[in-house]
């Protein structure tokens, strides 16, 4: 019999050296498929290169893919190092763009700067409440919050879908099932395909580098995800640090929503989310639950987003043909991950230890 | 009673690390008998009946049933000889009807469910047992003697006729534990053999045939129940008095500083954990707790420092009855709890922070304000690991569960001392320690103790608490069964206390 056994925590340098090997091979294996797919895999990636950082205007949509990842991975985060585990920033986020949009709704002649602080603050407290809710039912009734935050995220998607087939419907757009596009007034500003977001996420990395090291409630939080024991013992106040956290998570997570609709696509939709909701689980573990490290791997995984929509039109290939590059280089990495923590060891070896 | 001996387990040793949990044991099970083991804890009860169910192997030594010698690997293989053990734990699932849950997994399941064949089997078996065996009961609805009784079955159904029951006795009340014992004497009378592990005598001198007597992971004897006494027992369960270098330290006692009036508690399962305990502390003594685990002794610390629910008595600390305040007041007011758990992390530490955030733990709300400093607590850290001569690579981004067990509690109890608290309850502070790093904790509560502080020590070593207190408290099921003076004691008669006999001479 083969057993996987959990390894000894690996040195810096065997790190850095498989986690290399893991992308080298990745890109050996997409070579292949590449070829196949009739383009010169060597000039494809220059090609990746270029599309993320050929020109101003390119490097800029890198960015724009940056954004909403990293608050996300962030807001993610935090709910994650209590050991929360919000699956639900997909709901959260579209929830949050709700409560932008039903700002502009509600009061459509604000002034530019109020108008963006209030959508901001509505799409926070409409985020923080939609993962409030499974928080307030785990604290109370030990309700499982991994099937109660996916379980929301599809009750927000068929709410927004009512939304734009329904109730907000544009009129103006001839029957097209669409919600109205934002005034210039509840548009981001940008400057060169920069928007102000970019600022906004700066400010948000700073407060939360600071919120999840340097703080009192940060760290009550990363005392409660490691022991719910110890945290009783030295006198934490579990449910109000619970819901400070969600509170926290969704909140970031909804804040994206208004982002995104204010900047990037100028109207709520059903499909603005692109599923970075859930990548964003990925990034935040790939982290480590770190700072420094939400802020590297999202701009990685913004290049492979951006890389893979670029070649697509530059090189004239399929758009599965880029999605598979993109797959397969995150998966090799992945797979690297359970290398760098486990090793595997035969029944006989296993035995003599025992 | 014929004398075919089903299970025979000769000169078996098993090495842990350097702990020797058994050490050349020699136990015997007849056909037809209840054979009880009977230990404190940490005997090597439990150990010995894993090497018998292949969850262990031994280091030495051979196990022979039915006559020959087997090599037991797995539960499964044991089950095949017609061993089966009952966890401690019951292992159910909730979701699952009674029935289900037996034919999960038993290999006289066809692919399809018939539920009617294992109807039939069961009821046979029900009718033979007198179990009261609900078959479409979901188990989340049982009680947890149904609970029980439901895993009995199931082991007898996959075809076990030598039963072990590991503590079967613990989470049941009086009349479940009559109702028990009728089910153990007819599967005796059916042919099975049974064994079982406990440290109550009563329940011992009740039901057992033989009573095999473990202590420090060897076999001291096995006695005939006809043949001996509960204080024979008890005597040999807890051994003669061992010299030990704990000094006891002579200091004249102070005021009354704490005084538990009649505290009652009641567990999850309403079973009542605390029962009217009443008892002061005070300044400059050492107050030993003894008692079997599970006695009410984590709930007693618990109670006191505001976590776990009291449902009715005082506690009145300084003349002010804090029952009902939150633990974080209780701690502002300078009681401090230091419990070591059998795993050593979680109550207190955080195990993959480093020294310094566990110092932090303590320190962090002193500080106004939103943020946390790590100066304060760098010093207090520095200074710990200097005069306690904990061991570490360093303070700083070493998480405390690579250290060792000794200076991982070093760590706990140290930070607890840096705070000087106005009176301590320590727990299983030298849990797994050896002597030196015992020592070292010893002297530190001396220390304390000469600084007139009231200190309250939770033990398990029976020799420890006589050496180092100034008087035991003695626990048995959330009872107190006597407060004595350790040098006007005997240490058996503390071993009957513990096992619920009552104190004649109440010396208080």
């Amino acid at each position: 019999m083969i057993h996987i056994v959990k390894k000894e925590v690996s040195k810096t340098r065997d790190k850095i050296l498989i986690r290399v090997g893991a992308v080298l091979a990745a890109l050996v294996l997409s070579s292949i498929i590449v070829a196949f797919a009739g383009a010169n895999p060597i000039e494809l990636y220059i090609g990746i290169f270029q599309g993320c950082f050929g020109s101003i205007h390119r490097f800029g949509a890198t960015i724009e893919k940056m954004v909403p990842l990293l608050v996300l991975s962030l807001g993610v985060m935090v709910a994650f190092k209590m050991q929360f585990w919000n699956i639900g920033a997909e709901g959260q986020f579209l929830m949050g763009a709700v409560g932008a949009t039903l700002v502009v709704r509600l009061l459509p002649n604000l002034p530019l700067p109020i108008m963006l602080l209030c959508m901001a603050l509505l799409a926070f407290i409409f985020g923080a409440v939609w993962l409030m809710i499974p928080a307030f039912f785990k604290a109370r009734f030990g309700t499982n919050e991994t099937l109660f935050t996916l379980m929301l995220n599809y009750i927000a998607l068929t709410f927004v879908t009512a939304l734009q087939y329904d109730f907000w419907k544009d009129p103006a757009a001839n029957g097209m099932p669409k919600i109205a596009n934002l005034p210039g007034n509840a548009l981001l500003p940008s400057i060169s395909g920069f928007n102000l977001s970019i600022l906004f996420t700066v400010i948000i990395i700073l407060v939360m580098y600071f919120f999840m090291n340097k703080s009192k409630i940060g760290f009550e939080i990363t005392v409660l995800g490691e022991s719910e024991n110890t945290a009783r013992y030295i006198g934490i106040n579990i449910t109000k640090t619970v819901i400070i956290a969600a509170m926290v998570s969704g909140g970031l997570c909804g804040l994206v929503g208004m982002f995104q609709i204010s900047g990037v696509s100028g109207a709520l939709s059903i499909e603005i989310t692109g599923g970075l909701g859930f990548t964003a689980i990925i990034v935040a573990w790939l982290s480590g639950l770190k700072v420094p490290f939400v802020v590297m791997n999202s701009f990685f995984f913004a290049i492979l987003l951006q890389g893979a929509s670029y070649i697509q039109t530059a090189f004239q290939i399929p758009g599965s043909v880029a999605e598979m590059v993109q797959a397969i280089v995150l998966f090799f990495i992945l797979g690297s991950e359970f290398i760098l923590q486990y090793r595997i060891t035969s029944d006989k070896k296993k035995r003599e230890v025992a | 009673m014929n004398n075919d001996y089903v299970v025979k387990m000769k000169n078996i040793t098993k090495v842990f690390g350097k702990v020797k949990a058994l050490d050349h044991v020699e136990f015997s099970l007849k056909k037809g008998e209840v054979h009880a083991i009977l230990g404190e804890n940490g005997a090597g009860k439990s150990s010995l009946m894993n090497v018998l169910n292949g969850i262990y192997m031994p280091d030495e030594g051979s196990v022979e049933v039915k006559g020959q010698v087997v090599n037991i690997s797995s539960p499964k293989d044991a089950l095949d000889l017609g061993i089966g053990m009952l966890p401690q734990h019951y292992k159910l699932v909730e979701a699952f009807s009674a029935i289900e849950n037996i034919a999960a997994g038993s290999r006289r399941t066809t692919p399809f469910l018939n539920k009617k064949k294992i109807l039939d089997e069961m009821g046979k078996l029900i009718d033979k047992l007198g179990m009261d065996i609900e078959p479409f009961k979901k188990v989340y609805e049982m009680s947890v003697a149904e609970k029980q009784s439901l895993e009995i079955f199931k082991v007898l159904y996959r075809g076990a006729d030598v039963l072990i029951l590991d503590e079967p006795t613990a989470v049941l009340t009086p009349q479940e534990i009559e109702n028990l014992f009728g089910i153990i004497r007819r599967m005796v009378s059916n042919g099975c053999s049974v064994i079982i592990i406990t440290h109550k005598l009563e329940e011992v001198m009740e039901i057992s045939d033989r009573i095999t007597i473990m202590r420090k992971g060897t076999t001291i004897q096995t006695v005939k129940k006809s043949e001996t006494t509960p204080q024979e027992l008890a005597g040999m369960m807890v051994g003669d008095v061992m010299e030990l270098n704990v000094p006891f330290l002579e200091v004249e006692r102070g005021e009354k500083s704490l005084e538990v009036k009649s505290m009652t508690a009641i567990d999850r399962n309403k079973v009542t954990i605390l029962d009217n305990v009443t008892f002061d502390l005070y300044a400059g003594e050492i107050l030993g707790v003894a008692g079997i685990a599970g006695s009410g002794q984590k709930e007693l610390c618990e109670g006191i420092a505001g976590l776990y629910p009291i449902k009715s008595g005082e506690v009145v600390f300084e003349g002010e009855n804090i029952v009902g305040k939150t633990p974080e007041k209780i701690y502002e007011m300078g009681i401090s709890l230091s419990f070591v758990p059998e795993d050593r992390l979680g109550m207190g530490l955080v195990s993959s922070m480093d020294i310094i955030d566990n110092v932090l733990l303590k320190d962090y709300r002193n500080k106004k304000g939103l943020g946390i400093s790590r100066v304060v607590s760098r010093g207090k850290a520095e200074l710990l690991v200097e005069k306690l001569n904990v061991s570490t690579p360093g303070i700083e981004n070493h998480a405390v569960s690579l250290l060792s067990g000794g200076n991982i509690q070093k760590i706990l109890l140290g930070r607890e001392i840096a705070l000087d608290p106005k009176l301590m309850i320590t727990a299983y502070a030298t849990r797994g320690l050896d002597v030196g790093s015992s020592q070292i904790i010893y002297e530190l509560l001396n220390a304390q103790k000469a600084k007139m502080k009231p200190i309250m020590y939770i033990g398990e070593d029976l020799d420890v608490l006589m050496s180092l207190c100034d008087r035991i408290m003695v626990l048995c099921e959330g009872k107190v069964t006597g407060i004595v003076d350790p040098r006007k004691t005997s240490k058996e008669s503390i071993g009957l206390m513990m096992s619920g006999v009552m104190d004649e001479g109440e010396e208080q």
